[in-house]
């Protein structure tokens, strides 16, 4: 998978078939999960809050509580599906690559769904092994209204 | 179908000493009831000054179903008018917050008026000689809300034009609010990094109650709790956490620990959780900190500070206050099964960055509609809003620790699972609930 665009089809189909660890897997050490509370127009993390902003570790948190029974909010399971636009390069360096995928995401759970839209931009780093995630940031649309709760992985 | 609107004894029957209907969650009549009487009868949190920190800044915000428009003036100080056309009822402004300059403009006819609401000027003026317009409401301009308070910079509003005084209906729980300031070596919050907003398809009230819940904590939070526990596994309990551990791993707090942290009820159903200690009190101390805290308050005054971080205090009905972190959240119903839930941190002037941090992490980990710790509290109430439906037990049951005499006092010091803080809202709900609406 030597094209970073497929790597991004690869990574949202992961999420989609629930294999929250292989997903995991490809983030890099230092990596992080960013959603922006602000959405596109915010510049960094620190002094604006965020929907999400998390580690290894705090993803990690998050993938074994999904797996635990007591996890509450999860009888009955959600189901995601990211419809995703083709992604472009935004920036292209000898071991790096950005990309920008405008998507659709649905999260579905017993009778309710939800529809959250935006743009994933990717920051990849090649390893020996393939593309690895330095930051996936999700920009929603409409990150700065109330929004219902989203149990899984935009 | 009315039942209950001019039935003040069947509203009160619904909550009794140690349970309460589930009428108080499922109906859409006592809802609009309360947008009436509890919520425009009390003092309602509305904004925080620091929102509006320029001559024509303005915030807009409903309470009790009533669209209101919080301005700064040029002379400093903050109003609350209504966002309604004095002509046509246009709502002046539709944007969440901005500056309108020296004027508010209507968009519809180009009436114009003052930032205090006064009338300015209106188009076509010669029209109006010989009418009625000055002498009836239309040519008053903008409504005022008359009861306004800034306590501290937190806006609060009552609509209704009696009640009681501000002073009077909070009493001593204002001393979270002061807490809170206080925590700022300069006496001053500014609201930062924006506000998290939630949908939750629930009754407001499962919310507030959920706020002095503490025996849920255990079997609601464990699969958050026991996977924080799993990864911080092998490490001594001296060993510094990344402020993510240092803020999840207390909610699996045995109930030993919640019931010893102590609660106590006020009048008007205000109460403080954790007047011993919380969740909140182990968090590292940051010895700069506290010296220019010294500096400002002298030692012991700063220790006391510095020293009490509830686990959460109610302003009732509507604000929730966490000293550390330095965070609220502020409960908005939007019908009988659907509330907005928002949570908003402060930066202390004069603290370290660190403290703001703090607030923004604890949010966005227990308050995002993102949260690793939320998604089963929202689980729950929205199955509860659903199971209150079943037929067969019409009662939602505040047993624990219920003691006759209880209703005697104004405050009560009490364990910290007494439903005492519950049964206190409830209480504080039917009196609101049967006194005539006012406004
Ligand atoms: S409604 Fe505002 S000017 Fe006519
Ligand atoms: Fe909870």
């Amino acid at each position: 998978m030597n094209d970073p665009r497929d790597f991004i089809a690869h990574e949202a189909g992961l999420l989609d078939e629930r294999r929250f660890d292989d997903w995991l897997a490809l983030f890099a050490d230092g990596g992080h999960y960013w959603v922006p509370l602000l959405g596109a127009a915010q510049a960094d993390p620190f002094s604006h809050n965020s929907l999400a902003y998390e580690d290894r570790l705090l993803l990690q948190l998050r993938v074994e509580r999904l797996k635990n029974p007591r996890a509450h909010s999860q009888h009955p399971a959600s189901h995601s599906q990211h419809v995703l636009q083709p992604s472009r390069i935004e920036e292209e360096a000898a071991d790096e690559v950005r990309l920008r995928t405008p998507f659709l995401y649905v999260e579905a759970r017993g009778d309710d769904q939800i529809l959250l839209s935006g743009t994933a931009r990717h920051h990849l780093i090649r390893t020996p092994t393939g593309w690895s995630i330095r930051e996936k940031r999700i920009d929603l649309l409409n990150a700065t209204r109330a929004l219902p709760a989203i149990q899984l992985f935009i | 179908m009315t039942t209950y609107r001019n039935r003040p004894d069947l509203v009160a029957a619904l909550v009794r000493d140690d349970r309460v209907h589930r009428d108080l969650y499922l109906s859409d009549e006592l809802f609009a009831l309360e947008q009436e009487r509890l919520f425009a009868n009390t003092w309602v949190f509305l904004g925080h000054a620091s929102q509006v920190p320029e001559a024509g800044d303005f915030v807009t915000q409903e309470i009790a179903g009533r669209p209101l428009l919080m301005v700064r003036q040029p002379d400093g100080a903050v109003h609350v008018m209504y966002n309604r056309c004095a002509h046509k009822g246009t709502q002046l402004v539709t944007d969440e917050s901005g500056n309108t300059g020296r004027f508010f403009r209507c968009p519809y006819h180009a009436w114009t008026y003052k930032l205090d609401g006064a009338p300015l000027g209106l188009p076509l003026k010669n029209g109006y000689e010989g009418t009625q317009l000055k002498a009836c409401e239309s040519g008053q301009g903008l409504p005022v809300v008359k009861h306004v308070k800034v306590y501290r910079d937190f806006v609060f509003v009552r609509l209704a034009d009696t009640g009681p005084s501000f002073e009077d209906y909070f009493g001593e729980v204002l001393g979270a609010l002061d807490n809170m300031v206080d925590r700022s070596p300069e006496g001053k919050l500014t609201v930062g990094g924006g506000v998290l907003r939630n949908i939750v398809h629930c009754n407001w009230k499962m919310y507030l109650e959920n706020i002095n819940d503490t025996v849920h904590p255990m079997s609601t939070h464990e699969s958050a709790t026991k996977a924080a526990e799993a990864l911080w596994e092998g490490h001594a309990p001296t060993d510094p956490k990344p402020m993510a551990m240092e803020q999840i791993l207390p909610f699996g707090s045995g109930y030993e620990f919640f019931d010893k942290m102590g609660g106590r009820v006020f009048a008007n159903g205000h109460s403080v959780l954790g007047v011993n200690f919380s969740i909140h009190s182990n968090y590292a101390q940051l010895p700069e900190y506290e010296a220019a805290m010294q500096a400002a308050h002298g030692v012991e005054r700063a220790t006391d500070i510095l020293q009490r971080s509830p686990q959460n205090s109610v302003l009732y009905p509507s604000l929730s206050v966490k000293g550390s972190p330095q965070a609220i959240r502020v409960i908005r119903p939007l019908a009988a099964n659907r509330t907005l839930i928002e949570a908003w941190s402060f930066r202390a002037a004069g603290a370290p960055a660190l403290l703001f941090e703090r607030a923004m992490s604890y949010n966005r980990l227990v308050f995002s509609p993102m949260s690793v710790v939320a998604h089963d509290d929202v689980h729950l109430f929205e199955s509860i809003q659903q199971g209150l439906r079943a037929g067969g037990n019409e009662w939602i049951s505040l047993h624990r620790n219920h003691d006759p005499a209880e209703t005697q006092q104004a405050t009560v010091t009490t364990n910290g699972t007494n439903e005492l803080l519950m049964r206190n809202q409830f209480r504080a709900w039917a009196k609101a609930m049967t006194v005539e609406a006012a406004a």
